[in-house]
């Protein structure tokens, strides 16, 4: 079925962007222009499948999802009000069968995505233009699909996809390294004499200053590194968080296969500021709503509707923080304490509760804050600095935890420690085991060797096998995983043919990283 | 605009069905896609399809909350092994129905056993006749005029005789150029078939040995009839007396005495004389049992199969089920049939594992 999404937008709705657009600037909101369509759910589902974008490359996990999407939809367990994409100009979709209140409602709420996709420092390296980009990588894909067959292409994307998380979110903004400089040939490189690291000391000091054994064991350790280096000629020389890059250089790859997994990098760099501000973002977009509608958008009539809508999308359960009621009591909390001055060090220092519950000093500083917060914070940052103990009673918040043995998730705390913490750790690369590349030449066999960053949780071990066997089809050699199993340190290893699970002794592992 | 999108989703229940197709010998011993069909079709669970990721396990789990509730409270497993409480936005796993029709899902059977399509005998006593338009002929009415033909035709006599003028085309058919639709009338034979189903319910058959009977005639009628265009389906049980029940009572009955098979017999026979001419139908009888027949009823029983049964049945499949009290001697009797009847089946079903051999066993015959 071949569907044009150009229709006018309806003039009531037009003459509602038009307010919304005009309310919104003048709260000193700043967006690219925001091209609003109307669609009905199985449109948008279509287009939600995809991302939000009209074009994708060919594969069946979008159709799974707009699979789930329109039943989700028929049972009458989901529904999606709205969606809108992070380009220039900026695209949203309203569903056509929205009451004129929730129309009002998504398009300022709408527009506070907008002003956040343009202003918010973590998505400035974005490509705005990421429409014809996901349009020219759908177009390479095609012909190669043409070229390869489709089961080749589409069983190597799904290798792709399975470490698409793969990636290094903060590489965008830092300059991680200088490109590699040449390695000299290593047929002539010779061990370099061992340069004793003594101290300088008297002769009559000079076996206490410097030990014989602390010497031996230094001339051991760069004798090692040697071996790791030059001898082994492992490589990285640093651990590498950004796998897909890895395996791009180093991979076994044909050219094609090379420019695939390039591809679904590229689009996972795109995507991964929304999963970095999912929180910053929509807490900042219901902020925006809630304040235009109140104060602006609602007619009496259209005020439980609203309400109603609204709560809807702020209800919390146990055990899955809202980040639409977070992000927007965050972003409350922020204006509420820098208008009255509850920061700085005077106020952190404040013990006295009578003076901490009337302390005013009426500086009107709330708005300018939460502007200057929404561009240069991300989820991590923004918990990290404004979640408040305060705060945290407020909300009565707490930690859970699973319990093994009941196996029950338990309220585990009420300390604004844990809390936070807790918080901190499910957001730290959104909640997923840090995987990075430690060698790409392990015992000198050309074997990957991959390093789980063990932070308190342990894989989910059937999921991690599968996974090891769809890099292993990347990288062409065997592959190996460094985690925990029962608090005790493994290495996964699938070699083409089988799993294998073998615990770790301390010192095989690479001592020079800790 | 994303038209792209139904490629997609084809491609994708393609890859589903594949995976039903692949896991088939688990459902089939698995009798829980009875209680799930439909008229048509049978919508099987299949555990969601997922690209797999690097994913943390629920053990050291845990995340921050918000609500009521004392330190140490539960708040229940989660989803299994899912949603480990972030604030992300991750979707949860969830198993996904499949509807497949039921001749897909003989289809698959037939596949994955290796089954025989089955020869209908009497093809030629049963015969429904057709109308196929397959034909053209010049006189008919308006109504079935053959448009494209007909101006062919005009455009052809228009050019040999040199009407035909290129700069302004025009063809206008006269009546010997009209070509009308015709049809033939072609016989189809039709094949129609009856299965009997015998059920022992003696007290010897538990819930566990009519679970097992139960999901083998779910897959004998799936296959049985997709070969044929009318099925039709008897039910008799059998302790020491026999009666027919139907499809519902079938299953759930459960009863105590004792056992004699030949009282389901006399049933069967009575029952196919009554119904089914032998000429016109093609005749499946399955007979489930413990195999604890009443001692001195076994003779009875083989004459009653060689001199009624068995000359008239395109297949007479006898599946013994192992209880709880042992196996019995009846499918010893039986064994002496299977050198002189070719159209005898028998099969010894140990436990919910033997429903997938057993069914190979019955059906790979090609009757």
């Amino acid at each position: 079925m071949s569907i044009s999404t150009y229709r006018p937008l309806p003039d009531d709705i037009r003459a509602i962007q038009d307010e919304m657009e005009k309310v919104a600037a003048s709260y000193g909101l700043d967006f690219y222009e925001t091209i609003f369509e109307m669609l009905d759910y199985e449109e948008l589902s279509r287009f939600a499948a995809y991302g939000g974008f009209p074009i994708r490359y060919p594969h069946w996990r979008f159709g799974a999802q707009f699979d789930e999407l329109m039943k989700g939809y028929s049972y009458g367990l989901q529904k999606i009000y709205e969606m809108v994409i992070n380009t220039d100009p900026c695209y949203a979709y309203l569903l056509n069968c929205n009451s004129m209140t929730d129309q009002k409602l998504v398009i300022a709420h709408v527009y506070g995505h907008c002003d956040f996709f343009k202003n918010n420092a973590w998505f400035s390296k974005t490509n705005r233009r990421m429409l014809d980009q996901l349009a020219n990588h759908a177009a390479r894909i095609n012909r190669y699909i043409d070229r390869y067959g489709h089961e080749a292409v589409e069983e190597f994307i799904d290798s792709c996809l399975s470490i698409e998380d793969l990636i290094d979110p903060y590489s965008p903004h830092i300059v991680r390294s200088v490109k590699q400089r040449k390695q000299p040939s290593d047929s002539s490189e010779e061990e370099p004499e061992t340069n004793d690291r003594r101290f300088r000391a008297k002769d009559y000091m000079d076996s206490f200053v410097n030990p014989q054994e602390v010497l031996d064991q230094e001339r051991s350790q760069q004798h090692e590194e040697f071996q790791r280096q030059h001898v082994n000629r492992s490589f990285p020389a640093e651990p590498v968080r950004d796998v897909l890059q890895f395996l791009i250089e180093h991979g076994q790859l044909r050219e094609w296969q090379r420019d695939v997994l390039s591809i679904i990098r590229e689009e996972a760099y795109y995507f991964a500021p929304q999963g970095q501000t999912k929180i910053m973002n929509e807490g900042w977009a219901s902020y925006w709503h809630t304040t235009i509608m109140t104060n602006h958008g609602l007619t009496d009539a259209e005020v439980i509707d609203y309400a109603d809508h609204h709560s809807g999308t702020m209800a919390t359960s146990p055990t899955r923080l809202n980040p639409y009621k977070l992000g927007i009591e965050l972003f409350r909390d922020i204006e509420e304490r820098w208008n009255r001055g509850q920061f700085g060090s005077e106020w952190e220092n404040c013990d006295d509760v009578e003076v901490r519950d009337h302390w005013d000093k009426k500086l009107g500083l709330g708005r300018e804050k939460i502007f200057e917060v929404r561009r240069i914070h991300n989820d991590i940052t923004f918990i990290d600095t404004f979640l408040t103990e305060d705060f945290c009673r407020r909300h009565r918040m707490f930690s859970f935890a699973y319990n093994d043995e009941e196996k029950t998730y338990e309220i585990e705390s009420r300390e604004f420690k844990d809390v936070k913490q807790h918080l901190l750790r499910n957001l730290t690369n959104y909640g997923r085991p840090q995987i990075r590349v430690i060698d790409g030449n392990y015992r000198n066999r050309g074997e990957l060797y991959l390093q789980h960053q063990f932070a308190g949780i342990e894989l989910k071990l059937d999921d991690a096998e599968d996974t090891l066997h769809n890099v292993q089809k990347l990288w062409g050699r065997p592959v190996n995983l460094e985690t925990v199993i029962d608090e005790t340190l493994h290495l996964l290893t699938y070699d083409g043919q089988a799993h294998r699970r073998s615990p770790l002794t301390k010192n095989e592992t690479f001592t020079l990283i800790n | 605009m994303t038209q792209n999108i139904d490629k997609d989703l084809q491609r994708f229940k393609q890859i589903v069905r594949g995976k039903v197709r692949g896991n088939l010998r688990k459902y089939i011993t698995h009798g829980e896609m009875l209680g799930r069909k439909g008229r048509e079709v049978v919508s099987i669970p299949v555990p969601n399809i997922e690209i797999p990721h690097f994913r943390h396990g629920k053990k050291g789990s845990g995340g921050s909350g918000q609500g009521e509730g004392e330190v140490g409270q539960s708040l229940g497993p989660g989803e299994p092994e899912e949603r480990t409480g972030e604030a992300g936005n991750e979707a949860g796993r969830h198993i996904r129905e499949v509807e497949v029709t039921l001749e897909e899902l003989a289809a698959m059977l037939g596949e994955e056993l290796a089954l025989p399509n089955i020869i209908p005998k009497g093809a030629e006593t049963l015969v429904s006749q057709k109308d196929r338009y397959n034909s053209v002929r010049q006189v008919g009415p308006d109504s079935l005029r053959h448009f494209k033909r007909t101006y062919k035709k005009a455009l052809k006599r228009q050019i040999a005789t040199g009407q035909y003028n290129s700069s302004k085309p025009m063809v206008v058919p006269n009546r010997d150029d009209t070509v009308y639709k015709s049809w033939t009338t072609i016989s189809e034979p039709q094949a129609n078939a009856v299965i009997l189903y015998l059920m022992d319910i003696s007290g010897s058959m538990g819930e566990e040995q009519k679970e097992i009977v139960r999901t083998t005639a779910f897959w004998i009628n799936a296959w049985i009839s997709s070969q044929y265009n009318g099925l039709q389906k008897r039910y008799i049980v059998h302790d020491a007396m026999a009666h027919e029940v139907d499809e519902e009572t079938f299953f759930r009955i459960r009863e105590s005495g004792g056992t004699r098979i030949s009282s389901a017999y006399g049933k069967a026979i009575q029952v196919l004389e009554q119904s089914y001419p032998v000429e016109d139908w093609n005749i499946y009888i399955f007979q489930f049992s413990d195999g604890d027949n009443w001692g001195d009823d076994n003779r009875e029983c083989l004459n009653m199969l060689k001199d009624k049964l068995l000359p008239v049945c395109n297949l007479f499949c006898y599946g013994q089920v192992e209880s709880p009290y042992g196996s019995g001697e009846y499918v010893r009797e039986l064994m002496g049939l299977e050198d002189s009847w070719s159209n005898v089946a028998l099969s010894l079903i140990e436990d919910k594992q033997g429903i997938y051999e057993c069914i190979k066993d019955f059906l790979g015959t090609g009757k």
